[in-house]
């Protein structure tokens, strides 16, 4: 069966991002539309879901159509629909969910339901494609994973977080330091202005294991900023933001060569919105390359979500015929490993 | 060949899909199982059209419930119709839950009021009186209090008729509030029809109403939680002014 000119339209609403995309053949975005709620949701701190969810019904067939007119694509040419099931918001997802579910019925096509990490990873896929095996570190505002390929859409999970994902740890604590809503990306700022003079600590758990923890982190950076309240002390915001971020990135990039050397293979894929943090795609570009292994990131608009990255791995799914009947639910749980 | 219009409710626990054209109701499927909308839905409307013979391109306009009633559920028929109506260019037009409820009491002579429960207490509603096409608003949709509503319908002093499955949690406060006044729905009649919904709807487009746009806003009577209290702080003046 040959494949040319594939033509899939994604849809992702897992979050906060109405988006819907279409790429061809797996590989080439001829569009990628993503309507961002973060002005809605910065005034309330945060994701709120139900004004998430409220905002995607409203916006989505207007999305939908955005994409295919800048795609210069008519709905009849299309080939598939994919639709990120999850993880993620259930309410936020059942939108795409369903709105994928009408597409598919009235153009009569594979309904393709595809896992929102899978879409992180094969957003690589779209600037160059992948080679197996190789490792990814998926960071995200939901995810810390290692995860292993060793073909396409085989995916075995090395190691997780066992409490909360390094994006979650960011954004609370620059909540806790008062900083605007995102804080991750405040907080890369504002570690380039500091230097590391806060001892916090690094949690490598057991030798060999290949797991993350970030609670403890963030609890010791709270306690810290406490204690100097109480001797009325001023911490200035750059060397604890510096501090912090070193804490967190120590742990993902050596845990990362260290799936790259326990696997013994050549390429390591960064994946998921963390991806954007300067400071480690530094650090990850000056380790790989003292090691000789390829790193790929993917470019900042692709490392958010979007739905490029679902019509991406949804081309693969199609390929290999993992539709979904019109039964299709979201699935806030979702697992990427079968 | 005459006017097909496709009706979608999901703003309850009940699941709705007719197909209705002047005159004649072509098909109609009801649930009352609780079994989830997302997964229900849209075989459901596939299975009716293909027993009824009927492409979707054939359907002249597409009605949908846009609230009040369960969020989600609301939002899962509205995402489901607008993409259905945008995909073939199909007018799309929407209904109120409670009005479509309402029509199962066009009959009654007295005042009907449809009620969803809203939780603590409180129930979206409005009071609806029949005419020679249906019924008509008397009072506003709203959420209420229970008792609120119970002391406005107690000034009218004339028979009033509840419709919906969520009457039975109030019925024995509406008993002692309205005494002989109080009348219940029948199973059925507490059931939505998406048949009335599709009627509701062709009844619009005969009058020459044009349908909506594909950004239409729903129907929550309701602002979020996260929204009423960022506007009490703003009121209050301890909100947070980042912008
Ligand atoms: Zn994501």
């Amino acid at each position: 069966m040959s494949h040319k000119n594939s033509l899939v339209l994604g849809i992702e609403t897992s979050c906060d991002e109405t988006s819907v995309a279409v790429v061809k053949n797996g590989t080439k975005v001829l569009s990628n539309v993503i309507s961002s709620q973060m002005d809605v949701h910065r005034r309330f701190g945060g994701v709120v879901p139900e004004v998430a969810s409220r905002r995607h019904v409203e916006r989505i067939t207007v999305i939908i159509e955005q994409a295919l007119a800048e795609a210069n694509v008519t709905k009849d040419r299309l080939d598939a629909i994919a639709v990120t099931q999850g993880p993620g918001l259930v309410g936020a997802l059942l939108i795409g969910v369903a709105s994928a579910k009408a597409l598919a019925y009235a153009l009569n096509l594979p309904l393709v339901p595809v896992h929102h990490i899978a879409g992180h990873i094969y957003a690589n896929h779209l600037v160059t494609p992948l080679e197996f095996p190789l490792i990814a570190l998926v960071v995200s505002g939901g995810h810390t994973e290692l995860i292993y390929m060793e073909s396409h859409l085989h995916f075995v999970r090395l190691g997780q977080t066992r409490d909360d994902a390094a994006g979650e740890a960011f954004d609370k604590v620059a909540r806790f330091m008062g900083l605007p809503y995102p804080g991750g990306p405040q907080i890369d700022r504002l570690s380039a202005q500091g230097k590391v003079i806060y001892d916090l600590p690094r949690a490598w758990l057991e030798p060999e294991s290949l797991d993350f923890s970030f609670s403890g982190l963030k609890s010791s950076v709270m306690q810290l900023m406490q204690k100097a309240e109480r001797k009325g002390e001023t911490i200035g915001q750059a060397d604890l933001s510096a501090s912090f971020q070193a804490a967190v990135l120590d742990v993902l990039v050596e845990k990362a060569f260290r799936a790259v050397k326990q696997k013994g293979v050549k390429q390591l894929l960064l994946a998921g919105g963390v991806s954007a943090n300067s400071g480690l795609r530094v650090r990850l570009m000056k380790r790989a390359e003292e090691e000789g292994i390829t790193l790929r990131i993917p470019p900042l608009e692709l490392c958010t979500d979007n739905a490029a990255m679902i019509a991406a791995a949804g081309t693969y799914l199609y390929y290999e015929g993992k539709f979904a009947d019109l039964t299709l639910n979201a699935n806030p749980g979702l697992s990427l490993i079968e | 060949m005459g006017l097909k219009i496709l009706a979608i409710d999901t703003s309850t626990l009940v699941l709705g899909v007719a197909v209705v054209e002047e005159g004649k109701v072509l098909g109609e499927v009801t649930n009352n199982l609780y079994k989830t909308h997302s997964e229900r839905l849209m075989p459901t409307v596939a299975g009716l059209l293909k027993d009824l013979s009927i492409k979707l391109q054939e359907i002249t306009a597409i009605s949908v419930t846009s609230g009040p009633g369960s969020y989600t559920g609301i939002r899962i028929g509205v995402t489901t119709a607008k993409t259905l109506a945008w995909t073939h260019d199909i007018p799309l037009y929407a209904e109120s839950s409670l009005t479509v409820l309402a029509m199962n009491g066009k009959r009654f002579p007295g005042l009907v009021v449809p009620l969803l429960d809203a939780r603590r207490n409180r129930v979206y509603t409005g009071v609806y009186r029949s005419n020679a096409s249906g019924v008509n608003e008397v009072l506003g949709q709203q959420v209420l209090e229970i008792t609120d509503l119970l002391e406005q319908c107690n000034r009218w002093k004339e028979p009033i008729l509840f419709l919906g499955d969520d009457v039975s949690k109030f019925r024995s406060v509406i008993e002692e509030t309205l005494g002989e006044e109080a009348h219940f729905g029948s199973p059925a009649e507490n059931l939505p029809r998406a048949s009335e919904l599709g009627e509701m709807s062709l009844q619009r487009i005969m009058r020459g109403e044009e349908p909506l746009s594909q950004q239409f806003t729903l129907n929550y009577l309701q602002v979020t939680e996260a929204e009423a209290n960022w506007l009490k702080k703003q009121k209050q003046g301890t909100g947070n002014d980042v912008n």
